[in-house]
């Protein structure tokens, strides 16, 4: 099930330094969003608030319609693929893949069902009982979007979710993720400054600068 | 390279192994062949007072550590997590009650708590929780500072409420800390000395206070020796399992050198901050508020008469209470002087000896560190049942104490100044040759110099240590010749308010004199350079 992100006039400042300043922003359900912008400029800050890992000091949040500025993540049905995956290192692949069900309090078979069947779809068919400390950069990447799509969120947020692989792999998998995403119908928002990257996963690709009132 | 000779290293070494063998390895094996008397091991397994004994040490030990982990996690993780105002006093608070001497800590307890629960095993495991706290929250917060804190959003991201990513991902993956933590704090509790004979009621044992009791109250060595070997035993095991476990449960965590702490930024964050600190803050106050407040307290109000009364040990014309607080403190003072200057003496010629040896100096190191692991109370009594026969019969001489307080500050002293030695460039020696300097000669203009700084740091621990000792100097102190815990142990023993007013201004005294030691040994760690750092975490001798 997609569902819409909306931003109202989002602020959100770290001492005196103003990170992102009345923000703006509307996301469709079922598209795939791209939030472009030079590092710094507050693109992860922006899905931290989404997800709720960071109070805004002002503005809204509203996923599917509903504001959720005062709801814990645990409750916002948002995935993350974090930029560096932050796979949990004392879980296997598949329990880490599950654990997204686990939570949702499925029984143990049909997560490990679940779990293989999200781990086949990104091409890690068999990983199952692998150490997650085990994996190469490019495996990780794909259990931690399996991870987080297993769970079944409304939403899916990824930041720059491909940094740090080399070009062959970064182009392949940059395919496969448009594909997983829109065979999911999740609604989307990925953080990249890769324009390239943004072109071949995204519907639309908005520029960070751009949302915000005009700078004087 | 450019070495020193090794006749250098083995004159160095020399002495402090010497003092060593003689005063550690000895007394050690004395106690073994004590205790392997196959009577006294029979029969003092045998007693039943001995079973209950050894029940009552495990399961208060056992419950001490359950609750000082429980009351830590929540601290460890606003300090290792969140930045606020008084974060940096609360971790002093905390350190300063942690290197409080044990005495202390139970006169604190007995001035803090209503009398109701004086003198109850409740109010001993409280002084346990508020002591160790510090080995919790430092511990623990230390790895979970470098835990990243994305990976708990992660879990949140899919689903996981706060207690569930605490469950599911926090507490297993530190688990080598909170396991760490937990082994030192059954080892305090376990071996708990002083905080009994100060606040528990008087048939209260543990373990150590049994090993005590039968030695010197009831004379008999061998079930007194027994017991040690029995506490050594359990102790080597738990230390055993914990070092399996850490291993066991160490993982390749992406471990991230300082997170950036945050301020709260929600409600709930405050007062989640609030609550925690401010509560963690009120319960380690407390204590030490208490023991000052007490020193002023009289049956008739506010009072600065137990200060001012402290020399007079006559509590009516012609009544002496066989305690004179003034003296006390000057036995102390002397006592403290001795034992530093043996510790410090016979520490800076192992560092050096260590520091220049390499890899035949590392059996010097460990022998060194040994006494560490064995509790003050094994090593008095060990000192006192070896030293007692011609020709060598040393109980009566003044130097006994010293040397034995000397031994339980040596590892202190040997850990703070080696570090700093192993860290010098040894090219700087090289240098020094080629510019014509002989072996020892660039050894004592390259390395020598080096020592004096760490060796400051080193002595105020040494005078820390020796200060607050009270298991060791239990056997070994002289009747008549009492230092300031004892002292202590015996005022807050007596009925009468001014006694026990004594009683807390000798504890307060020595509070803020080790706590200001500290400091003085806290603030000089920033300055010296070096792996090894003493005095600190687990590095705590219990006295």
């Amino acid at each position: 099930m997609s569902t819409s992100v909306e931003l109202r006039d989002v602020t959100v400042s770290f001492g005196d330094a103003p990170v992102l300043s009345h923000i703006t922003l509307e996301v469709a359900p079922g598209e795939i969003l791209a939030l472009l912008g030079p590092s710094g400029s507050g693109k992860s800050t922006l899905l931290r608030v989404v997800a709720g890992i960071l109070a805004p000091d002002g503005g809204e949040v509203l996923i599917g319609g509903r504001a959720v500025t005062d709801l814990p993540t645990h409750r916002r049905g948002v995935g993350m693929v974090f930029q560096d995956n932050q796979l949990f290192p004392h879980r296997s692949t598949r329990d880490n893949v599950a654990f997204g069900l686990k939570m949702q309090g499925i029984g143990r078979d049909e997560r490990r069902r679940r779990a293989d069947e999200w781990l086949a779809r990104v091409g890690l068919d068999g990983f199952g009982a692998r150490a997650v400390t085990e994996l190469s950069g490019g495996e990780a990447k794909r259990v931690a979007l399996a991870r987080t799509l297993a769970a079944g969120p409304s939403v899916v947020l990824l930041d720059e979710p491909l940094t740090g692989l080399d070009r062959d792999l970064h182009d392949r998998l940059a395919a496969e993720l448009g594909d997983v995403l829109r065979g999911a119908a999740v609604t989307t928002i990925l953080v990249t400054h890769d324009r390239h990257e943004a072109r071949a996963i995204a519907d639309r690709t908005v520029h960070i600068t751009d949302l915000g009132p005009p700078r004087t | 390279m450019n070495r020193p000779p090794r006749s250098l290293v083995a004159l160095l070494a020399i002495g402090p192994a010497a003092a060593l063998v003689v005063f550690y390895a000895w007394p050690f094996a004395t106690l073994l062949v004590e205790a392997l008397d196959a009577d006294a091991v029979r029969s003092t397994i045998r007693r039943p007072d001995t079973r209950e004994v050894l029940w009552f040490t495990l399961w208060q030990a056992v419950v001490s550590t359950a609750v000082t982990l429980a009351a830590g996690l929540a601290p460890a993780f606003l300090v290792a997590r969140y930045d606020f105002a008084g974060r940096r006093t609360l971790l002093a608070v905390l350190t300063a009650l942690f290197v409080l001497p044990t005495v202390v800590m139970g006169a604190a307890f007995l001035a803090l708590l209503p009398p109701s629960l004086d003198r109850t095993v409740w109010a001993v495991i409280g002084a346990h929780v508020v002591f160790n706290l510090a080995v919790v929250i430092r511990t623990v917060a230390t790895m979970w500072e470098h835990l990243p804190p994305d990976m708990e959003w992660a879990a949140a991201t899919l689903g996981a409420g706060t207690w569930r990513v605490a469950r599911e991902i926090s507490l297993p993956l530190l688990r080598p800390a909170i396991t760490g933590a937990a082994a030192i704090v059954f080892l305090f509790t376990f071996t708990s000395f002083g905080v009994i004979r100060v606040l528990a009621a008087p048939g209260t044992r543990t373990l150590e206070v049994e090993v005590w009791r039968r030695a010197t109250q009831l004379g008999d060595l061998g079930g007194a020796a027994a017991l040690s070997i029995l506490q050594l035993a359990v102790l080597a095991i738990v230390a055993g399992w914990s070092a399996w476990s850490q291993r066991r449960h160490a993982r390749a965590i992406d471990l991230r050198p300082g997170q950036r702490r945050r301020r709260a930024r929600t409600r709930r964050e405050r007062l989640a901050v609030v609550l925690i600190g401010g509560g963690t803050a009120l319960v380690c106050a407390a204590p030490l508020t208490a023991l000052v407040v007490r020193s002023f307290s009289t049956p008739t109000g506010w009072s600065t008469s137990a200060w001012r009364n402290l020399g007079r040990p006559e509590i009516r014309p012609g009544i002496r209470i066989g305690v004179d607080p003034w003296d006390a403190i000057r036995t102390s003072l002397v006592t403290c002087a001795w034992a530093t200057t043996f510790a410090v003496a016979a520490g800076a010629l192992a560092s050096l000896a260590i520091a220049a040896a390499r890899r035949a100096g590392r059996l010097l190191d460990l022998g060194l560190m040994l006494p560490i692991g064995t509790s003050a109370v094994t090593i008095g009594f060990g000192i006192l049942i070896t030293f007692d026969r011609p020709p060598v019969d040393w109980r009566a001489s003044w130097w006994l104490l010293p040397v034995g307080q000397a031994l339980i500050a040596l590892p202190f002293v040997v850990r703070t100044t080696t570090g700093v030695l192993r860290s010098i460039d040894p090219s700087l020696s090289d240098a020094a040759a080629t510019l014509g300097a002989r072996p020892w000669r660039a050894w004592w203009e390259v390395v020598v110099p080096h020592l004096w700084r760490p060796l400051t740091v080193a002595a105020a621990l040494a005078a820390a240590i020796s200060l607050g000792e009270f298991g060791a100097t239990s056997f070994l102190s002289r009747s008549g010749r009492e230092t300031i815990p004892i002292a202590i142990e015996r005022l807050l023993g007596r009925t009468g308010s001014l006694l026990q007013a004594q009683g807390y201004v000798l504890a307060t005294i020595l509070a803020v004199t080790t706590i200001v030691l500290m400091v003085l040994v806290d603030r000089s760690h920033d300055v010296l350079s070096g792996p090894h750092r003493a005095g600190r975490g687990e590095d705590r001798v219990r006295r």
